[in-house]
């Protein structure tokens, strides 16, 4: 290695150089690699985008980063597995710092009836200015309005149940459910908002009332379902869990997103494993391509290889020069694919529409747009793989050259 | 370090089921500052026996030391090291680097060695201009003639002051007045700098200016004479 340090300029200049002879060569083989990391990148970006949007549905479903309830409430959400209103050291940890947003929420299985027909549904009690960073519900209002306040008295129902219940904007339903005595509470209410959301199912199952108008028909005022917390970046909510776990009063279960859903944090989990294996693959079919390429950089200068061992350069920095002529090719081509992607991924950030095959995202729980995420890790990545492995596989056509005998690759022809 | 010492040098070529005997038990005592030719037909072993000195092929059986040097024992680390400091190489053909220009070229071999880019340029430059070769120090093979580029060829090999220059043929694909001023170069470098020179040729014309010739034929020695120059 001091040696490559002492000689750096000597190989650089002849690497260089060296990569120009054959332009066309350089340029098909600088075409793939560049293709190839923008493949890389770009692919992965969407997936990132696609994997991120069901993780944010699925999340906005549960929903929240952090959930505390009753320990038995995920089993059986009843209005009986209540918790107090965050107060005390609970209520000093969520007022914390921090870009989060928490809300109580009431959440209990209750009968929805118009006219017409029935529904068993979940009915969900919350704070409307919070609402917009916990489920996005006040942007997904097709008509009338969101609530308004905490006491507000209308009810807000999904576009798919509307259509079941056969009812519409304005007109009463009648909302039935139990208070912790077993006692049937119920009440109407006006349909004052109609929202459509990604997944049809939820727009079928949630209807949402005002925080404290729910309290009063179950009889459980003071009382919540659950506190939940959305803070800036779902796959960073750890400290922050252990911190609201700390403050928590006992009996009640603080939980973090990815041990409420294990599907979505298995999901989480092999996306990473996932990009490494794309990235891999992509590589593996790059690696021929370059391969070839040295291979024949080598064979077309085996004269002039034996003629620079002739005149005293070690077998060690013909190495070094051959993966150095590698690395250079493979430098050009990382800022080429980068450039590329990043030029294709930027205008692509309001979204990709792939509404044409809606159902199947829907299916996946995605919505019908897409919205690229080129993460610092994924092109660190993709660039790292890319050097690494493209130098892997440049040793064994370097290391030949460094092995040919002078005298008969100074006789070659 | 130059003086040079052969004893019982075998080597021998595969060619199909053939076996071609390149050297045969050769013994050769050279000593610093000789000027030594060797001549021979094709295929007497002069080209082998060069390359055997110079430790760019290994010898079947024999020793060949260099000073103290037991060139035939080096691993290829060593003998890189050895040619690079020791000794400077012309070949027929000519052999340049094609991405260098002929200054570049020059000074690759000092490049390698270590030495500092000022006093490389400095070198490289001067021996271009005693060569004959002034104002085409940016010129890349492909734009000198071949004279030149073997002038080139041999600026790089003496550039450094090698104790030992080996030349194959040199002037081999050169006109009667390049040949002319490439053996006086020579002969000039040998007598001031005391650099010794084994140089194998067909041509009578560079026999001339050999002290000592050396006859090979069929891989042996067959004459060795000290001659006026």
């Amino acid at each position: 290695m001091a040696r490559f340090s002492l000689h750096f300029k000597t190989i650089l200049t002849l690497s260089w150089r060296n990569l120009w002879r054959n332009r066309r060569r350089t340029a098909i083989m600088l075409g793939a690699i560049s293709v190839g990391v923008w493949a890389m990148i770009f692919m992965t970006a969407l997936m990132r985008g696609m994997v991120d949007d069901m993780l944010n549905q699925g999340i906005r479903n549960l929903p929240g980063h952090i959930q505390i309830q009753h320990p038995e409430f995920l089993d059986d959400p009843n209005v009986v597995n209540s918790i107090d209103e965050a107060h005390g050291d609970l209520l000093a940890a969520l007022k914390d710092d921090g870009g989060r947003v928490w809300a109580n929420r009431i959440r209990v299985p209750a009968v929805i009836a118009s006219e017409r027909e029935s529904r068993g549904v979940n009915l969900v009690g919350i704070e409307p200015l919070s609402e917009t960073h916990i489920t996005g519900l006040p942007g997904q209002i097709a008509a009338g309005r969101f609530l308004e306040s905490n006491d507000d008295k209308g009810l807000v129902i999904g576009a798919k149940l509307a259509e079941r219940l056969e009812t519409r904007l304005g007109k009463r339903v009648v909302v039935m459910s139990q208070d912790p005595d077993n006692n049937i509470a119920e009440r109407g209410f006006r349909v004052v908002g109609i929202y459509r959301a990604e997944l049809a199912a939820q727009e079928e199952f949630n209807v949402y009332a005002a925080r404290e108008t729910l309290q009063k028909l179950l009889k459980i005022e003071g009382r919540v379902s659950q506190i939940v917390l959305v803070d800036d970046d779902y796959r960073d909510v750890e400290a922050l869990y252990q911190r609201i776990a700390q403050a928590a009063p006992e009996g009640v279960e603080v939980k973090p997103w990815y041990e409420i859903d294990t599907y979505l944090a298995v999901m989480f989990n092999m996306m990473d494993g996932f990009v490494l294996v794309w990235v891999v693959i992509i590589f593996l079919a790059l690696s021929f391509g370059l391969v070839n390429t040295l291979v024949m950089a080598v064979f077309e200068r085996i004269r002039e290889i034996g003629l620079i061992q002739a005149l005293g350069m070690r077998p060690s920095l013909i190495v070094y020069q051959i993966l150095l002529e590698s690395l250079l090719l493979l430098l050009i081509g990382l800022f080429i694919g980068n450039l590329l992607a990043l030029i294709t991924i930027k205008p692509l950030e309001d979204g990709l529409d792939v509404s044409i095959v809606a159902e199947g995202m829907a299916m996946m729980g995605a919505g019908s747009v897409i919205y690229p995420s080129l993460t610092l890790y994924d092109v660190v990545l993709a660039n790292v793989v890319v050097v690494l492995l493209g130098i892997l596989t440049s040793i064994l056509p370097a290391w030949r050259a460094s092995q040919l005998d002078p005298v008969r690759a100074l006789n070659t022809h | 370090m130059s003086s040079i010492r052969c004893r019982q040098l075998c080597k021998t070529f595969k060619q199909g089921d053939e076996i071609i005997t390149g050297l045969d038990h050769i013994d050769l005592d050279i000593d610093e500052g000789e000027f030594v030719c060797l001549s021979g037909p094709s295929g007497s072993g002069k080209t082998t026996l060069l390359n055997a000195i110079g430790g760019l092929d290994t010898p079947d059986s024999g020793e060949i030391h260099m000073g103290n040097i037991r060139v035939d024992q080096l691993e290829r680390g060593p003998l890189a090291d050895m040619r690079l400091r020791h000794i400077g190489f012309v070949f027929q053909a000519y052999n340049l680097i094609p991405v260098l220009t002929a200054q570049e070229n020059v000074e690759f071999v000092m490049e390698v060695q270590g030495l500092a880019a000022a006093e490389r340029a400095q070198k490289a430059r001067a021996i271009l201009e005693e060569v004959g070769l002034e104002g085409m120090e940016d010129r890349r093979p492909a734009q000198l003639s071949g004279g030149q580029q073997q002038r080139v060829a041999v600026a790089r090999a003496i550039v450094s002051h090698p104790d030992l220059v080996l030349a194959d043929e040199p002037t081999a694909n050169l006109d009667s007045v390049s040949a002319g001023h490439l053996m006086g170069l020579f002969q000039e470098l040998n007598q001031h700098h005391r650099i010794t020179f084994v140089i194998s040729t067909h041509d009578k014309r560079v026999m001339r200016y050999a002290k000592r010739l050396i006859k090979m034929q069929d891989g042996k020695i067959i004459g060795d004479e000290a001659q006026e120059s």
